[in-house]
C-alpha cells in the first residue's frame, strides 16, 4: 500500500516539497539548539516550559479527538462514519508523532530520553504519559493498517483486531487524562491545580480533533475526489458543537471559582491571561490578545456551525472549523501552559516570548506532522478509490 | 497504600544513592560539626523512641525515623547584618561552581535574596512591620520531607536520600525535562540553558561543574557533610546564629532546641511538602 504515496498530481508533490522545506529549516534550527543548548529558546528559569510543551499538550488532544469517529462507528455501529474512521486513526498517528518530536525537542539531554524506560518511576505522571502515548500510537498503527489492508483485499477485517480497536477507545481518553495530570498534580501552581483540567482537555480535544478531520474531508473532496458524505459531516458538526460548548462551559467555571471565591492564587493566572497584570508598576499582558482571540473565534465558530444555512456551504463550514481549531489551539496550545508559570512561585512575573530558532523547530515539527498525515491519507484514499473502482 | 508508597520510595532512594549519601550519614552522626556548635551530636538517632518525636505531628502521623537534616534561618540576624547573607551566597557560588550568567533568564541560583512577600506569600499581612517585611528574605531548596519535585521526576534523577532527608540530584541521569521545575512550589530549581562552564568565575576543582541541559539546585552541601564539614552558607555565618543546621528528628540537636524555643515558620505550609528549612522572623 505504501506505493500509493509515490504517485500523485503535481499539486501533491508541490505540497510535499512545501512541507519538506519547513522540515529542513526545523532540522537546521534543531541542530543549532542541540549544539548550543535550550538557551536559544525564549524559555527561562521562571517560564521553564514554552511552545514545545504547549504544542505537545494541544496535539495530544488532536490525537485523542480521533476517538470521536472510532467510538460511534465501532461501538454504536454508526455506519456513516465507515469511510472516515480511518482518517481519525491516521490523524492520531501523525499527532502522536508530533507529540513525541516536541518532547524530544524540549529535552535538555535528548540522548538520555531512554532513562524514562531504564529507570521507570511509577510516581511520575510522565512515566504513564510515555506508556499511554506510545501505546496509543501502536494501537492506531495496528488498527489502521490491518483494517485498511482488509478493505484493500475486500475481505472482513480479522476478528482479533476488534479487541485492539475497542482497547484504543479508553487509550484515547487516557492519553489526554494523563497529560492533564502532568499539570493538575503540581501543588504549587494554582492555575493548573484544578480537577476540571482533564475534562476540559477532553472537551476541547473532542472539538479540535474532529474539526481538523472535517477540514481534511473538505480538502480531500476538492483535491482527491473523496466524498465523506453529508450525513457523516453533519454528525461530526454536532459532535464538534457539543464538545466546543462543553469546553467553553468549563472555562467559564474556572472564572466563577476564581473570581467569586476571590482567592488571589486562583485569580492571578486568569487575570494575567485575559486582562493583564500589573507588577511593580509594569503592565504584563502578552497573552491578552491571544486569549480574547480564542474567545471571539470559539463563539464565532460555534455560531456559524449552529446556523443551518452556513454549514451547508463548504467554504463557510471550512472556515468555521478552522476558526474553532485555531481558537482551541490558542486556548490550550498557547495560553494554558504559558499562563501556569505566571506569576512564578515567588510572586514575580516573567514573560515568555519564543525565539525565531524555537519557532523554526516548532514549524518543522508541525510540517512533519502534516507530511505524515498527507502520506497516510494518500494511502487510505488510494485504497478506497481502488476498491470503489 | 501510603505505607506501601513510602516503603517503595525508601527502597528506590536507597538503591539510587551512590557515593554521597552513605558516607555522609556516618560522618554526620560522628562529628559535632553537624550541631552548629549548640547541641551535642548524638549517634544512633534511629533508635530514639517514637514518643520523643511526637511533638509536631498531627493525628496518626508516623513517628519520624532516621536522620532528617534541616536548617533554621534566623532572619533577624540577617536584618541586623545584611553583609552576612551576601557572604553566605558568595560562598555557595564559589564552592559549587555556580555559573553567573549576564542574562536573568538563564540564571542559576542555589541560595538567593528575595522579597519577604515573595518567599512567604502565605505569611504576609496587610499591615506588617517594616522591620520584618521590608528586609529581604533568603530562598533556597527546602529539602522537603514530601518533595513534589521528586514525585514528578520521571527518571529518579532527583530523589530524597532516605538516609539523611536531603533531596539530591543525579546530574548524569537527568534528561532535562524540567518537570521538577514546574513541580517545585518554591522556585528553587535552575536549568542549565547553556553550557555553564564559561560562566564560572573561579573554578573549584573539588566540586563537579554541570553540563548544559540538566537541572540543578542546593544540595545542602552533601559533599562537605561527607567530609565532616558544615554546609558552606552555615560556615559563612559561623558564630552569629544566623543559620543553624542539624537533625530535625533528634530532639537534642541544635535545630530542634532552637525550634522548641522560638516561633518559626515554613514556606507555603498549605502545600503539604513539609519543608526542612525553618525561618525565625
Amino acid at each position: 500500500m505504501i506505493e500509493k504515496t509515490l504517485k500523485g498530481k503535481p499539486a501533491y508533490w508541490i505540497w510535499l516539497a512545501f512541507l519538506g522545506m519547513f522540515m529542513a529549516v526545523g532540522a537546521a534550527c534543531y541542530i543549532r539548539q542541540y549544539n548550543v543548548g535550550l538557551g536559544l529558546t525564549g524559555m527561562s528559569r521562571d517560564v521553564s516550559w514554552g511552545l514545545y510543551i504547549s504544542q505537545f499538550t494541544f496535539l495530544v488532544g488532536v490525537a485523542a479527538g480521533g476517538v470521536m469517529l472510532v467510538l460511534p462507528y465501532y461501538v454504536h455501529n454508526y455506519k456513516e462514519f465507515g469511510r472516515i474512521t480511518i482518517l481519525g486513526e491516521f490523524l492520531a498517528i501523525a499527532a502522536i508523532i508530533m507529540c513525541l518530536l516536541f518532547i524530544m525537542a524540549d529535552l535538555g539531554q535528548p540522548m538520555r530520553a531512554l532513562n524514562v524506560v531504564l529507570h521507570p518511576s511509577p510516581n511520575s505522571m510522565l512515566f504513564y504519559d510515555a506508556i499511554v502515548l506510545n501505546g496509543y500510537l501502536f494501537l492506531n498503527i495496528l488498527c489502521g493498517w490491518v483494517i485498511l489492508t482488509a478493505e484493500k483485499k475486500q475481505v472482513k477485517p480479522p476478528k482479533w483486531i476488534y479487541f485492539f480497536v475497542y482497547l484504543s477507545i479508553p487509550f484515547a481518553v487516557s492519553i489526554h487524562t494523563v497529560t492533564a495530570m502532568l499539570y493538575c498534580g503540581l501543588p504549587g501552581r494554582h492555575f493548573w491545580l484544578s480537577a476540571i483540567i482533564a475534562p476540559r482537555f477532553l472537551a476541547s480535544a473532542f472539538a479540535a480533533g474532529p474539526a481538523l478531520i472535517l477540514i481534511a474531508c473538505l480538502v480531500l473532496k476538492r483535491v482527491a475526489n473523496f466524498d465523506a458524505g453529508r450525513k457523516a459531516m453533519n454528525k461530526l458538526i454536532t459532535i464538534i458543537i457539543y464538545a466546543a460548548l462543553l469546553n467553553m462551559f468549563f472555562v467559564g467555571l474556572e472564572f466563577f471559582v476564581a473570581y467569586y471565591s476571590n482567592m488571589p492564587g486562583h485569580i492571578e493566572a486568569l487575570q494575567y491571561m485575559f486582562f493583564g497584570m500589573e507588577h511593580h508598576g509594569v503592565m504584563y499582558n502578552n497573552l491578552v490578545p491571544f486569549m480574547w482571540a480564542f474567545v471571539v473565534l470559539a463563539f464565532g465558530a460555534i455560531a456559524l456551525l449552529v446556523t443551518p444555512a452556513a454549514r451547508k456551504n463548504d467554504l463557510v463550514l471550512g472556515i468555521a472549523c478552522l476558526m474553532l481549531f485555531v481558537a482551541f489551539w490558542l486556548d490550550k496550545g498557547v495560553g494554558f501552559v504559558l499562563a501556569g508559570f505566571v506569576p512564578n512561585p515567588l510572586g514575580e512575573i516573567v514573560e515568555y516570548i519564543p525565539t525565531m530558532n524555537e519557532i523554526g523547530i516548532t514549524l518543522g515539527v508541525w510540517a512533519t506532522g502534516f507530511m505524515v498525515v498527507t502520506l497516510l491519507y494518500k494511502i487510505a484514499i488510494g485504497v478506497e478509490h481502488e476498491v470503489e473502482g | 497504600m501510603d505505607k506501601h508508597r513510602r516503603k517503595f520510595l525508601k527502597i528506590a532512594g536507597a538503591s539510587v544513592v551512590a557515593g554521597i549519601g552513605a558516607p555522609a550519614i556516618i560522618k554526620l552522626t560522628a562529628t559535632p560539626a553537624l550541631a552548629s556548635g549548640q547541641g551535642v551530636a548524638a549517634a544512633g538517632h534511629e533508635a530514639a523512641p517514637a514518643a520523643e518525636h511526637g511533638g509536631q505531628g498531627g493525628h496518626g502521623e508516623e513517628a519520624p525515623q532516621g536522620v532528617r537534616l534541616g536548617m533554621v534561618i534566623d532572619l533577624r540576624k540577617f536584618n541586623e547584618r545584611p553583609e552576612l547573607l551576601d557572604a553566605a551566597i558568595a560562598t555557595c557560588i564559589a564552592v559549587h561552581n555556580i555559573p553567573e550568567f549576564p542574562n536573568s533568564k538563564d540564571e542559576v541560583k542555589w541560595i538567593w535574596k528575595a522579597p519577604f512577600s515573595g518567599v512567604f506569600p502565605e505569611h504576609s499581612s496587610q499591615h506588617s512591620a517594616k522591620k520584618i517585611t521590608g528586609n529581604p528574605a533568603v530562598s533556597l531548596c527546602n529539602h522537603c520531607d514530601e518533595p513534589p519535585c521528586v514525585r514528578a521526576c520521571p527518571t529518579q534523577a532527583t530523589f530524597r536520600n532516605s538516609a539523611n532527608g536531603i533531596v539530591a540530584m543525579d546530574y548524569h541521569r537527568c534528561i532535562g525535562c524540567r518537570f521538577c521545575m514546574a513541580a517545585c512550589p518554591y522556585g528553587s530549581r535552575s536549568f542549565n540553558w547553556y553550557d555553564p562552564r564559561p560562566y564560572i568565575k573561579k573554578y573549584n576543582k573539588d566540586f563537579p561543574s554541570r553540563m548544559k541541559g540538566v537541572v540543578e539546585k542546593c544540595n545542602f552541601c552533601s559533599e562537605r557533610l561527607a567530609l565532616g564539614q558544615e554546609p558552606a552558607c552555615v560556615e559563612a555565618c559561623q558564630g552569629t546564629g544566623a543559620i543553624t543546621f542539624g537533625d530535625l528528628n533528634d530532639p537534642n540537636s541544635g535545630v530542634r532546641r532552637l525550634l522548641d524555643k522560638e516561633f518559626s515558620i515554613q514556606r507555603k505550609p498549605s502545600i503539604g511538602s513539609k519543608p526542612s528549612v525553618f525561618y525565625i522572623v
